[in-house]
């Protein structure tokens, strides 16, 4: 049965310094309350993965939690750089970023295998590019004992701790998310421990065209925390706001501005995004 | 209503305007956010209304009326015909084969139409850190056709990539039957300037369309390689009022930061 923590107590519990780290949500539903009180908890060396790192990890980069980013599209969607991202990676600030590179199909090939309990996942991808050998360690060609194809597998992901935002849970811990679920059942599901924090926690959990649901006893914990997931969204509870992804080019653009933010708002702050 | 007297055409629009031409009706098109996605849906709205419009985000069918910043947009959801997971999106839909054009942009192309998003530079150390392959790489492989937009420099049009993320026609004629890619290929790469198509035989990008105003000998001076010209080369139809004020309309559409 998934405990019901307050936000700050399943950080504590759940994440701690090197964890490889999971916060998926793919646009929609990103567990932003959770990756900031991640940096308030000054959380360090942490192996951060998630197929396209999004301000989320602009953040946590930028605050110094990162060791190691596995990723498979880093960009501001539609804005541009994540400039945090690339001030690691370019300059080593604030400290260096190892890369672990995949294609979005790799990288949701790699979160069902986990899921499945498959040491590697299968499909038909990367031949011919150089994705390939730079991220040989993942990527391998392998031969179908059927047929005799050359297909790709790559790695499984397995991290410490996988944690998504969804609409709702009800009071025993069960978990309803709709809209664009991305790969937050994969993740849940492949993770040692998971965290799902949740826009609001009701009796009943009433029936909703296209949701899924996550039964108490595969989740870890859940947080309540209203307005978790901006400036991205919640389907049916508040807009992703575009307004803050253009913002954010501006915020980052350099470390003092990117610092007063978020010292502003994520660390004089307790849970409000 | 705007008119083309009131406001001249940008290079952007034009080709917006152009990209949206090549795509037929009842098209199945896979979309990346930015001009892609302006593109098809400028199809949509005009000459191709039943063109299929699938994001990478696991929306299928989407019929957005404002034009999305995202790729995963909540309006792409709520219009869709069907909302799957990112897993499924990639394997049994695209990976399936059911995809009839994918539509991609880049930093960096090659004769080849190879295409770079991933950095400028060394890959370690690099000069600009771009944000990677994405659903590109999987994309160029397997939609039974590529259509590539991007705008045309010698900073993009080189001869050698700094980084291969996605396979065109690779090294040669012929490599992507050797690497079992089920797709075409990029059949053709629209910029500001024209459009190029590969060579039948020697796969090489070659300009067979210029737009108004611009010029084969400019389309030269932009390109990182000796850049072949078509003897036939076609002149570009000025986009049409319709298309203008859609695509206005559509662009105006899009959040500005407030």
């Amino acid at each position: 049965m998934a405990e019901l923590l307050a936000l700050d107590e399943a950080v504590a519990e759940l994440v701690h310094d090197g964890d490889s780290v999971a916060l998926e949500g793919f646009t929609h539903l990103i567990p932003f309350a959770a990756g900031q009180e991640i940096i308030r908890q000054g959380r360090r060396d942490l192996t951060l993965i998630r197929m396209t790192p999004d301000l989320i990890y602009d953040q946590m980069i930028g605050a110094g939690c990162a060791r190691k980013l596995i990723f498979s599209w880093g960009g501001n969607p539609g804005v541009g750089s994540l400039r945090r991202l690339r001030d690691a990676v370019e300059h080593d600030w604030p400290a260096p970023l190892e890369l672990e590179e995949h294609s979005h199909a790799g990288m949701a090939a790699r979160y069902a295998a986990g899921a499945s309990n498959l040491p590697f996942g299968t499909l038909r991808g990367y031949v011919g590019t150089e994705l390939m050998e730079r991220s040989s360690e993942t990527i391998a060609e392998i031969k179908c004992p059927f047929t005799g194809e050359a297909l790709t597998a790559v790695r499984a992901l397995r991290p410490d701790v996988g944690i998504v935002h969804a609409q709702r849970a009800d009071r025993e811990g069960n978990v309803q998310l709709w809209g664009i679920i991305g790969v937050q059942k994969e993740i849940v599901l492949a993770s040692a421990r998971s965290l799902v924090t949740v826009e609001e926690i009701v009796d009943e959990l009433e029936p909703r065209p296209g949701a899924i649901v996550l039964p108490t006893w595969a989740v870890g914990a859940v947080a309540e925390a209203p307005h978790g997931a901006h400036p991205s969204y919640a389907h049916d509870y508040y807009d992703r706001d575009n307004g803050f992804y253009q913002r954010w080019d501006e915020i980052s653009a350099d470390r003092d501005s990117f610092q007063a933010w978020i010292e502003e708002h994520v660390l004089r702050t307790a849970g409000v995004t | 209503m705007t008119t083309k007297a009131e406001a001249a055409v940008s290079a952007d629009e034009m080709m917006t305007v152009v990209a949206s031409r090549a795509l037929t009706d009842e098209t199945v098109c896979f979309v990346g956010i930015g001009l892609p996605s302006t593109a098809a849906n400028l199809a949509r709205l005009t000459h191709a209304p039943r063109t299929v419009l699938v994001y990478e985000s696991g929306t299928i069918g989407s019929k957005p009326r404002n034009l999305p910043l995202s790729i995963g947009d909540g309006e792409l959801a709520e219009t869709a015909d069907a909302v799957v997971p990112v897993p499924e999106i990639f394997a049994y839909w695209l990976q399936g084969g059911r995809i009839d054009v994918g539509f991609l942009g880049a930093a960096q192309i090659d004769r080849l139409g190879n295409l770079n998003s991933t950095v400028i530079g060394d890959y370690e150390r690099p000069k600009v850190r771009l944000p990677g392959g994405g659903g590109a790489p999987e994309i160029a492989a397997m939609a039974k056709e590529v259509i590539v937009i991007m705008r045309q420099s010698r900073r993009s049009f080189v001869d050698r990539l700094d980084f291969r993320s996605s396979v065109g026609y690779g090294d040669a004629p012929g490599d992507r039957k050797r690497l079992g890619m089920p797709g075409r290929g990029p059949t053709v790469v629209i910029t500001d300037l024209g459009v190029l198509r590969p060579d039948p035989e020697s796969r090489e990008l070659t300009l067979t369309q210029i737009h108004p105003g611009a010029s084969a000998e400019v389309a030269r001076e932009r390109t990182g390689w000796p850049l072949r010209v078509a003897e036939d080369l076609e002149e570009t139809a000025e986009p049409s009022d319709r298309e203008l004020r859609e695509l206005r309309e559509l662009r105006a559409t899009l959040e500005e930061p407030t």
